[in-house]
């Protein structure tokens, strides 16, 4: 077994890249994901890898695409604002199928907001990464470990439905350090990407990556192809975890940092004679639709915290299609909430404490 | 019968996009005699802009990407930084390179990216219908000044080979045209020479190609080479603006 480290949740995933044969990284200072960036512009030059400071992130984003086309495991990571000008970029790679890693270190917003732990860009992330009818894999860890974890697991999903897939972390995450085991698990030259542009050495026919379409029934027949894959993710690639939800009937739905919070908040519930359980969706896109849903069978009602003024609350309504109350508690702006205010509301639902 | 005289193997034998009377077909063509005289089809990677140049992925027989409006250097870098051996060159024209795309350009050039640029400049906008381009000089007509580009509204055009030659990382900024045959030779030299650079791995290397724009300059194609002869040469005059090596050469 490999031995536990203590690292930051920014180094934990700037290590479990590389780990995973990212060996491009392509990124723009910003806070607060600076860890990142500087633990990749320590370890890539030792390690024959490219750490690149652009002049922007959309310069960034647009090398992370050049080196995705051309068939290599590339990253970039974020914040919040950061990833808005990303977005273009994002929308180009879902047009063309390139796979890569972006990550989003969430900071407040809107605009340059704050630099304090938010979860406000659930919507960004999950409804609108881009222009155009499209999908990217969404993961939220919610320890350090986990963070690590789910690098790896990104890439190789990416790659295999070729898609970007993002990392939807936050402030608190990516600065709080934890004991954490990295896996190797390079699984980077095991993709075979017969698509990419990277020279055809005489052998093949040129190969396009392109996002254009201008024959308005070739676009629409390649969105739908999209479209047919994503319905496989979705049957597939769907993750989530759940804390004391066998006889849950108050059932608190949250990611991320907020989950630690909402899952202290449940021990204390069940200590108070309250069966209340928690729902963590592990993948935001696709979104764990049935095991809310099924979760509501036993369900009195439903409670979403998140680090935002409720945007992953309109999903767990919709999954369970508004068949409960679905109350919504958080703090916006960078303000963590307390597990007792949690509690408290909580106890609302349930009418107090047993 | 020796044949003299034939298509180059790197431009496909499709019909292409552009105008008659457009000099894309001429840049095309010497960019793909270019590549085949190296020998180098097999590993360069094209990346196409947005603009009238868009769809060259369809017409150059390397691999090609489509970049965002602007990105081709940016695109470029991630390839050649991730496949150093490739052969990687940008296609981009004026609205592209030196408009949206400038932050882009401007930095592959000081990071001295091992890349070649070709840079088409037509003074204007084509693709979306003859608007004022960052290169449109002052005075020039288009859908977007009509009255004349009134530099005291619009600005002045960017000379972008003067500008790049100050650069450090610029190892080479050509600025040519395809008017006339001799002119095509000299710009074929040109091409040529960006992309030997690249194998040597020289640095940076740009040509622009003053180009003519007959559909949007409203002009046949001999009187747009006339316009351009007699407008755009004077604001944009032709000739080597860095040639690093000759340079550290000549100081020898």
């Amino acid at each position: 077994m490999a031995e536990k480290i203590l690292m930051k949740g920014n180094e934990a995933l700037a290590e479990a890249a590389i780990q995973a044969g990212c060996l491009r990284f392509f990124g723009y200072p910003i806070t607060p994901q600076t860890e990142l960036a500087a633990y990749m512009a320590k370890r890539m030059p030792k390690i024959g890898g490219t750490y690149l400071q652009a002049e922007s992130e959309i310069s960034a984003i647009n090398m992370v695409q050049g080196a995705a086309a051309a068939g290599v495991r590339a990253m970039t990571s974020s914040s919040s604002p950061g990833i808005s000008l990303k977005t273009e970029g994002i929308s180009y790679m879902c047009g063309a199928d390139l796979p890569a890693l972006i990550i989003n270190v969430q900071r407040g917003g809107p605009g340059l907001g704050g630099i304090q732990p938010s979860q406000s860009d659930y919507w960004q992330a999950t409804k609108a990464p881009g222009h155009g009818d499209l999908h990217i894999l969404v993961f939220a860890p919610s320890s350090v470990q986990e963070m690590a974890d789910l690098v790896g697991h990104a890439f190789d999903t990416a790659d295999k439905y070729r898609m970007p897939a993002m990392i939807l972390a936050d402030g608190m995450l990516g600065q709080m350090m934890e004991p954490v085991e990295l896996k190797s698990g390079d699984n980077a030259a095991k993709q075979d990407k017969p698509w990419a542009a990277c020279g055809h050495e005489n052998k093949r026919e040129h190969n396009i990556v392109n996002s254009l379409y201008l024959q308005a029934n070739e676009l629409e027949a390649k969105i739908k192809e999209r479209f047919e894959r994503y319905k496989i993710i979705e049957d597939n690639e769907t993750m989530c975890d759940e804390y004391m939800m066998e006889d849950a009937e108050y059932v608190v739905v949250a990611y991320g940092a907020s989950s630690r919070i909402a899952r202290a908040a449940v021990r204390e519930a069940r200590r108070n004679g309250i069966k209340a359980g928690l729902i963590r969706p592990i993948t935001l896109w696709p979104f764990p639709k049935k095991d809310i849903a099924a979760a509501a069978k036993n369900a009195k009602a439903f409670l979403c915290v998140e680090m935002s003024m409720g945007q992953m609350v309109d999903d767990v309504r919709l999954a369970i299609e508004c068949s409960r109350p679905v109350s919504f508690f958080g703090h916006t702006g960078g303000i963590i909430p307390d597990p007792a205010e949690v509690l408290a509301e909580i106890e609302k639902l349930s009418g107090g404490a047993k | 019968m020796a044949v003299v005289f034939k298509r180059p193997h790197a431009l496909l034998d499709v019909p292409n996009t552009y105008c008659p009377g457009c000099t894309h077909g001429i840049i095309h063509r010497l960019v793909a005699e270019c590549i085949d005289e190296l020998g180098i089809e097999g590993r360069t990677v094209g990346v196409a802009p947005v603009g009238c140049a868009v769809m060259a992925y369809n017409f150059f027989g390397c691999d090609m990407i489509q970049a965002p409006h602007g990105r081709a250097p940016a695109i470029a870098t991630g390839v050649k930084r991730s496949k150093p051996d490739d052969i990687v060159f940008a296609y981009q024209g004026d609205g592209d390179l030196a408009a949206i795309g400038t932050a882009e350009t401007v930095h592959a050039a000081t990071r001295g990216e091992n890349i070649t640029v070709i840079f088409v400049n037509n003074a204007i906008y084509g693709m979306t219908g003859g608007q004022m381009a960052p290169t449109s000089l002052p005075g020039q007509v288009t859908q977007t000044t009509p009255y004349g580009r009134d530099v005291s509204i619009a600005g002045y055009p960017i000379k972008v080979c003067e500008m790049l030659s100050t650069l450090e990382g610029t190892e080479y900024a050509e600025r040519v045209t395809v008017d006339c045959v001799k002119n095509v030779n000299k710009a074929k030299k040109a091409i040529k020479k960006a992309f030997q650079n690249q194998l040597d791995g020289k640095g940076f290397n740009i040509v622009e190609v003053v180009s003519s724009c007959p559909t949007n300059w409203g002009l046949a194609p001999n009187d747009a080479l006339e316009w351009l002869r007699n407008n755009m040469l004077a604001y944009y005059p032709l000739g080597v603006y860095k040639d690093k090596s000759a340079e550290k050469g000549a100081e020898k």
